[in-house]
């Protein structure tokens, strides 16, 4: 018994060094995922980011079509980068809506000038609390919201050419 | 040719310390005095190599030799002498070569002057402490080189983390470097003490000046990350429960709770196997620190240069080191003979009472600092583990250990009546309740672990001098001057760490130039916006007067801009007065010319900061204490003979 007592910190020690090596090998992902995937989008209404173009309500994200709701702001710089694929989702029929982060107008409106417009509806979110609420940790990100208003899909970061496929599958089921 | 000579001598330093241990470990075997004989001079040696090498890496980064990938990475020819020097472990490499150097000096300091133990004990301990420096020389030469060159050398520098460009923070990492390998000496005499199966007072005396060391380092090293925190980030908080910070917190509290065990064993010879128990995991966590900051498996706001590999090669370090002293501890620490017994109501008695509490506070902040990679490890989930599980885990425990506190000095060796403890207790629970009455007179609202914190740190004051109540001050021992300076930083810690929790005053408003705030005692008018420039950045420096009473003063926040390399800090500006801190800091203007500012009034915050400070002269004091008796001890002995 008196030995079996002497040999547990060893073994204590060497489940700490488990969980410690378990960490290193896993591969570094930083990414944090929405606990609201799979559940109703929280109630919000943001007035228009720009003059020019609709604000959005979380009504807007339930009308019966699955729609991609997507975070982005003018001042990032992935977000540039994924506006080309945005672009070809809407040519491809997909209603976009988006969140602007801690924009202003007229950034917005140069930034929509110049990498093209594909949201149908833009909601204005100074202070992130809309960002927050719906479990969005970063921009940009990519929701796909069903015809009832459920999250279905998180994408983060950036979508590249070669997500597209992925994303119009993900809103083919939640059809 | 100088990165190349630093090179050489670090193979050579590696080299020794390889001889060392082995030399050690045969002469031990197969009783070869002529081998033991060459360990410590070999161990003095090694010292001076590793010192060589590291004065060689900071004469390339004072030259800025960009020749030198360390150097180009973390050097830039405009940034100030300070912290060119600095710069030198400012970076993975460079600090880890400090860490072997101190790890050499640690070693050849042991060699030289420890002359209590016995040899075989200390020849042990001298090879356990080369088998951890052989690790750590293999780690540099193999997995981090610090000498390696750059070809071609760029014409600049790409600098240092301008948050890290601060004078407070370019002694932060050597004072915590010196307290976390000193713990390592602590480790090595207990593995010395294992092998020779000698645990006893003498071993206790060897080690404790290197536990108290080490520890007033890692206060020292604490308290002033903690400042550096509070005034440069700008966020106002002095503890932030960060992984990095409970990194420090959990060697120290171990620290704590060996410096306590040790004193028991030197003077009665009791908890001969906790002790060493203690002085393995104290170690333990410096190296579980190490590899939580180094690996970067945890997320943190310290974002240290991350490298899988390299956090591999440190936890199999890790691995053998601890994992084969828990093993010894096993495998020999049923051999030590028990130590001598005592009473429950004892001063022994009361010094366990600490040692539990803090092993409990300890297990809480392991756990609460793991938890997150723990969950994710079983269940994939991403969790984080914030203020409010620490504070509630650990603040009652903290308050239980307060009062444990004020008692135990009062109490006698071997045992105690508890009748005449209550009667020397009187006094310190009469001002208890004294400030009880008060706090909640004149701060009815007041939440309940500020409130007994601020009631327990006036009790704890008053018990912690009443060791010196009627004795002859100019008799009384050093080291009993430094435990009573070191309990008392201890209530003055506690009183600012409530103070500050209780009765902060915070504002954040959107201000105009012209428009006035009240915050505590103050009015503050926001004055001027102007563009200020240094040496390395530029800065928007808003200027504010305060006014409190009759006399005002002006603050000058800046929020600067560093381009080498490019990021911004917030220098926050902080008025010291008697009772309390006037806090500011200057944020980002809106498109409507108003400016964000936040104000904060922190009452009695500096004591946080000035208990600390108290905390660590008491331990140098109590260490002085100890070698000049000691040293007296042998001299009288000398003479006798």
């Amino acid at each position: 018994m008196k030995r079996f007592i002497l040999w547990t910190p060893l073994a204590i020690f060497f489940a700490f060094v488990a969980v410690f090596a378990a960490g290193l090998v896993k591969p570094d992902n930083h990414d944090i995922p929405s606990h609201l995937v799979g559940k109703p989008l929280p109630e919000f209404s943001l007035p228009a980011g720009t003059p020019d173009v609709q604000g959005l309500t979380s009504a807007e994200m339930r009308t019966g079509k699955p729609k991609l709701l997507n975070v982005f702001a003018s001042w990032c710089v992935p977000c540039a980068a994924e506006a080309p694929q945005l672009q070809q989702l809407a040519r491809a029929g997909v209603e976009i809506d988006a969140i602007a982060i801690r924009d202003r107008a007229d950034d917005l409106s140069r930034f929509l000038g110049r990498y093209g417009n594909p949201y149908a509806r833009i909601g204005s979110d100074p202070t992130s609390s809309v960002q927050i609420a719906i479990g969005s940790a970063g921009v940009p990100e990519t929701f796909v919201i069903d015809g009832k208003g459920i999250i279905r899909h998180q994408h983060i970061g950036d979508i590249r050419a070669e997500d597209v496929p992925d994303i119009l599958a993900r809103l083919e089921a939640a059809r | 040719m100088i990165a190349e000579t630093g090179l050489a001598l670090l193979w050579l330093a590696g080299a020794l310390a390889a001889l060392q241990l082995l030399l050690g470990a045969i002469g031990l075997r197969w009783q070869r005095d002529d081998l033991i004989a060459a360990v410590r001079p070999i161990a003095v040696v090694q010292a001076v190599l590793a010192s060589l090498a590291f004065a060689l890496l900071i004469y390339l980064f004072v030259t800025v030799d960009l020749s030198v990938a360390l150097v180009a990475a973390n050097d830039h020819s405009a940034k100030p002498l300070l912290y060119k020097f600095a710069g030198s472990w400012g970076n993975h490499e460079g600090s880890m070569l400090m860490w072997v150097t101190i790890l050499a000096i640690g070693g050849g300091a042991v060699a030289l002057l420890e002359r209590r133990l016995e040899n075989r004990t200390l020849i042990a301990t001298l090879s356990a402490q080369a088998a951890i420096g052989l690790g750590f020389y293999a780690f540099l030469l193999f997995a981090s080189n610090p000498f390696a060159r750059l070809d071609p050398a760029p014409p600049e520098g790409q600098g240092l983390n301008p948050l890290l460009q601060d004078p407070g923070l370019a002694f932060h990492p050597p004072t915590l470097y010196l307290g976390y390998v000193g713990l390592s000496i602590a480790f090595s005499f207990a593995v010395g003490a294992l092998v020779t199966r000698d645990v006893g007072p003498a071993f206790a005396r060897a080690m404790r000046p290197w536990v108290l060391g080490a520890w007033v380092m890692l206060t020292l090293g604490i308290t002033a990350g903690s400042y550096w925190a509070y005034y440069e980030l700008g966020w106002g908080g002095w503890w932030f429960w960060d992984p990095v910070e409970n990194a420090s917190l959990m060697p120290w509290l171990a620290a704590t709770a060996l410096l306590h065990s040790v004193t028991v064993l030197a003077t009665r010879d009791g908890l001969r196997a906790w002790t060493v128990m203690l002085a393995v995991v104290a170690f333990s966590m410096s190296m579980v620190g190490t590899f939580l900051v180094r690996s970067g498996i945890l997320t943190s706001v310290h974002a240290f240069a991350v490298d899988p590999r390299r956090g591999s090669f440190i936890l199999a370090l890790l691995a053998i080191y601890i994992g084969g002293a828990l093993a010894l501890f096993a495998l020999r620490v049923g051999t030590v003979r028990e130590g001598s017994r005592f009473d429950a109501v004892s001063r022994e008695g009361a010094l366990i009472i600490n040692n539990l509490l803090l092993s409990a506070i300890l297990g809480i902040v392991l756990v609460g600092t793991l938890y997150p990679l723990m969950a994710e490890a079983m269940t994939g989930e991403k969790i984080s583990v914030g203020a409010p599980y620490f504070n509630s885990a650990a603040g009652p425990l903290a308050l239980i250990l307060m009062a444990a506190l004020s008692a135990g000095p009062l109490l006698r060796w071997r045992r105690d009546e508890l009748r005449s403890l209550a009667g020397r207790l009187a006094l310190p629970a009469l001002i208890t309740a004294g400030a009880l009455a008060a706090v909640i007179a004149l701060a009815p609202g007041i939440r309940i672990l500020p409130l007994l914190g601020l009631v327990f740190a006036a009790g704890l004051a008053a018990a912690s001098v009443a060791p010196l109540w009627r004795r002859n001050l100019r008799h009384a021992p050093l080291f009993v001057w430094g435990m009573v300076i070191a309990h008392l930083g201890v209530a003055v810690s506690a009183a600012g760490m409530a103070s500050e929790s209780a009765f902060t005053k915070e504002r954040l408003v959107a201000a105009r130039i012209g428009e006035s705030f009240d915050v505590g005692p103050y009015r503050v008018r926001f004055d001027a916006v102007a563009p200020v420039a240094g040496p390395n950045w530029t800065a928007v420096q808003g200027t504010l007067t305060a006014t409190r009473g009759t006399t005002s003063f002006a603050l000058q926040p800046e929020a600067r801009s560093f381009w080498a390399p490019p990021a911004q800090t917030n220098e926050s500006a902080i008025r010291t007065a008697l009772d309390g801190q006037l806090y500011v800091v200057l944020g980002n203007p809106d498109e409507t010319g108003r400016w964000q500012l936040r104000l904060w009034w922190k009452p009695m915050v500096t004591l946080i900061w000035a208990g600390g400070a108290m905390i660590a002269i008491g331990g140098a004091l109590a260490m002085l204490g100890h070698l000049l008796r000691d040293w007296r001890g042998a001299r009288r002995k000398e003479a006798w003979a």
